[in-house]
């Protein structure tokens, strides 16, 4: 499951300057963002390389664990909002793979990558082979959390969490949008928080938003929710110097914003990309801004990002890296 | 972040009481309106003599209808002038211009039964209300208080929407509906939520009179109609390096002005919340409209992408 050099030309690079603080970081998403590569960004949904591989992981994890995609009932138009925006948006985005027709009231649904054709008339749930945020979920590589918006303020009421960096669904499901982030330092500090929800109970259909944000992996491994601790933490103690080229990874999610129209909820689709650091080396100029950042990050954001144990031997081995691709390019 | 307006076509105006009209616009090119969720407003720019005005009315429609929104427009003679210009200037067969739907009044989902409670022209985001929990099968009552039945509008459409829901009163001062309400709002089950839409005192007697009851403020709703933003003026700033003054017209911000005449600065979101386009000032007072921007400094800066000027001259250190 390695990235091929065209899925690193378009990998979305977090950083554009050499140190890096929590900011509401957010921007219309109808536009490719410049990566000093191929590019990255413009659609809500990207399907890639991976869409095979990443697809038949998440359903062996729902079978395991079926908790990681939950829908409160009161998110039953919600659900049919995904359905339609996702179908409209892959047709729109991918007419090659995925098509979608409507006629009478019934939708018919092409799938190409995965083999699969549904006739379904939207908002009857019996017309599905299971609830169809379910059913959408196992179509899409992104995690999409929907977020009811009641007075004034956003509940995180239906989500999937197969592919989450160190947090849980099960856990927030229900909390508010400033309850589950209120572990995060510094930010509430800093107002971003406050002013993210702001932005996001102002939000308008049809004006979609996105911002990335980062952390580290090791191992190439999409699921890292704290249900699984047991099975990846450890694997940030037992890294080695020698090991971080191929096992040390730049995990940088991808997230939209999307005011859904009929149910008015907040949709917010996390993509999670993973780059191993000797893929990332491939284009200097991010390795060297990847050793300014590491090495200038704040300690507690360090710790709270979970890249405490390894931190400064990766910022030792990019310098050395960086040092021979400077050499190099002498 | 500039809102894109859609052109609709006026295919229908009927005269409802006489002091409200109802328009149905349709889509020019048979593409299909925007869905939309009950309580949702459409931003309409009616024509004017001197300038477009710019006001928001409910959709008062089926959600589930997309080749037709329908909307209900009180004439208010001592308005702003954008209810006097729907009745006179707005006539069958025009195209005009409309942005796309928001809701700053959405149903509760989690509710599990709805009173709703309309006065006069406030009865308009009910109907869109009414289709959608009768679809969804959640249980309502709409309470519909009117001066007098010349003055009852929509009275199809709701009950087309809500058989067996709807009561009507007919009501001067509001009375009448509170002495109706006292005894259903007192026997309401748990789970039950209260949203009211009308004249201002209407709403006050009728939440007053919930809170009275016991009624928890997180069940309580009201419409709250303001529109997105306040009216823009025009304006104009000077740059301190170069002297070079620039005039920014009522439909730009400062920052298309600024970006109109070449100069670049960073932004993001384009509506003042991530602070990316942060300009420093020089001189003058501005208006700010930005959730980003700290009280202590709003002397010495602004964000272009939505604030404007309070009083002048504006200098940014530019």
């Amino acid at each position: 499951m390695a990235n091929s050099p065209d899925a690193i030309a378009h990998f979305p690079f977090p950083f554009d300057q050499d140190t890096y603080m929590y900011s509401t970081n957010v921007e219309p998403a109808d536009q490719v963002r410049d990566n000093g590569m191929a590019g990255w960004g413009g659609r809500v949904y990207d399907v890639c390389e991976h869409y095979r591989d990443e697809i038949a992981l998440r359903n062996e994890i729902l079978a395991r664990d079926p908790l990681r995609c939950q829908v409160l009932p009161h998110m039953r138009e919600a659900a049919w909002d995904v359905v339609e925006h996702a179908t409209t948006s892959m047709a729109t985005d991918y007419p090659d793979w995925f098509s979608r027709e409507e006629r009478g009231g019934e939708v018919r649904w092409t799938n190409r990558l995965l083999d699969l054709e549904q006739v379904f008339t939207p908002g009857v749930e019996d017309t599905l082979p299971e609830e169809p945020f379910h059913w959408m979920m196992r179509q899409v590589q992104e995690d999409i959390e929907l977020l009811d918006h009641r007075g004034d303020a956003l509940y995180v009421d239906a989500g999937i969490l197969t592919f989450g960096a160190d947090w849980s669904l099960d856990f927030d499901l229900g909390m508010s949008f400033l309850e589950i982030h209120g572990p995060v330092p510094r930010a509430h500090e800093l107002g971003v928080f406050q002013r993210a929800h702001t932005f996001l109970l102002g939000l308008r259909a049809g004006q979609n938003f996105r911002r990335t944000n980062w952390t580290m992996t090791v191992g190439r491994r999409l699921d890292t929710v704290t249900e699984v601790y047991p099975e990846w933490g450890p694997d940030r103690a037992s890294l080695t110097y020698d090991e971080i080229g191929p096992r040390l990874h730049l995990r940088v999610e991808v997230q939209h914003f999307v005011r859904l129209p009929r149910s008015n909820a907040v949709m917010f689709p996390i993509r999670t990309y993973l780059i191993s650091l000797d893929e990332l080396c491939t284009v200097p100029a991010w390795s060297m801004r990847l050793e300014r950042v590491l090495a200038s990050l704040p300690d507690d954001l360090t710790d709270y990002k979970g890249l405490a144990r390894y931190r400064d031997m990766t910022v030792q081995w990019l310098a050395e890296r960086n040092a021979t691709l400077g050499a190099t390019a002498a | 972040m500039a809102v894109t307006t859609i052109k609709v076509r006026v295919a229908e105006i009927t005269e409802l009481t006489p002091e409200i009209r109802a328009f149905d616009l349709v889509p020019l090119n048979g593409t299909p309106l925007p869905p939309f969720s009950p309580g949702s407003h459409v931003v309409v720019h009616v024509p004017g003599e001197d300038r477009v005005r710019k006001n928001p009315y409910s959709l008062a429609s089926s959600p589930w209808e997309q080749d037709r929104y329908r909307i209900a427009v009180r004439r208010i003679d001592e308005g702003r002038g954008g209810s006097v210009g729907m009745h006179e200037r707005v006539r069958w067969g025009d195209v005009i211009e409309i942005e796309p739907p928001h809701n700053l009044f959405a149903p509760d989902r989690a509710a599990t039964r709805h009173v709703l409670v309309a006065g006069g022209i406030g009865v308009t985001p009910f109907v869109a209300y009414a289709h959608a929990l009768a679809r969804d099968g959640v249980p309502f009552e709409l309470h519909y208080a009117f001066r007098g039945p010349e003055h009852a509008a929509l009275l199809d459409d709701l009950a087309a929407a809500s058989p067996g829901a709807l009561s009507t009163y007919v009501d001067d001062d509001g009375t009448a509906v509170l002495a109706g309400l006292r005894e259903r709002l007192a026997g309401q089950p748990l789970g039950t939520h209260l949203s009211v839409c009308g004249p201002a005192p209407m709403m006050d007697a009728v939440l007053g009179l919930a809170r009275e009851l016991g009624w928890p403020e997180s069940r309580l709703h009201l419409e709250r109609f303001a529109l997105d933003e306040a009216p823009r003026l025009p304006f104009s700033v000077r740059l301190a390096s170069t002297d070079e003054v620039i005039e920014v017209p009522a439909e730009l911000t400062l920052l298309e002005a600024l970006e109109d005449r070449g100069i670049e600065i960073p932004y993001l979101c384009r509506q003042g919340i991530c602070g990316e386009c942060r300009t420093p000032i020089v001189d003058g007072t501005p208006d700010h409209r930005d959730i980003f921007l700290p009280a202590e400094e709003h002397g010495s800066a602004l964000m272009p992408c939505v604030s404007r000027c309070a009083r002048g001259p504006l200098v940014l250190d530019l």
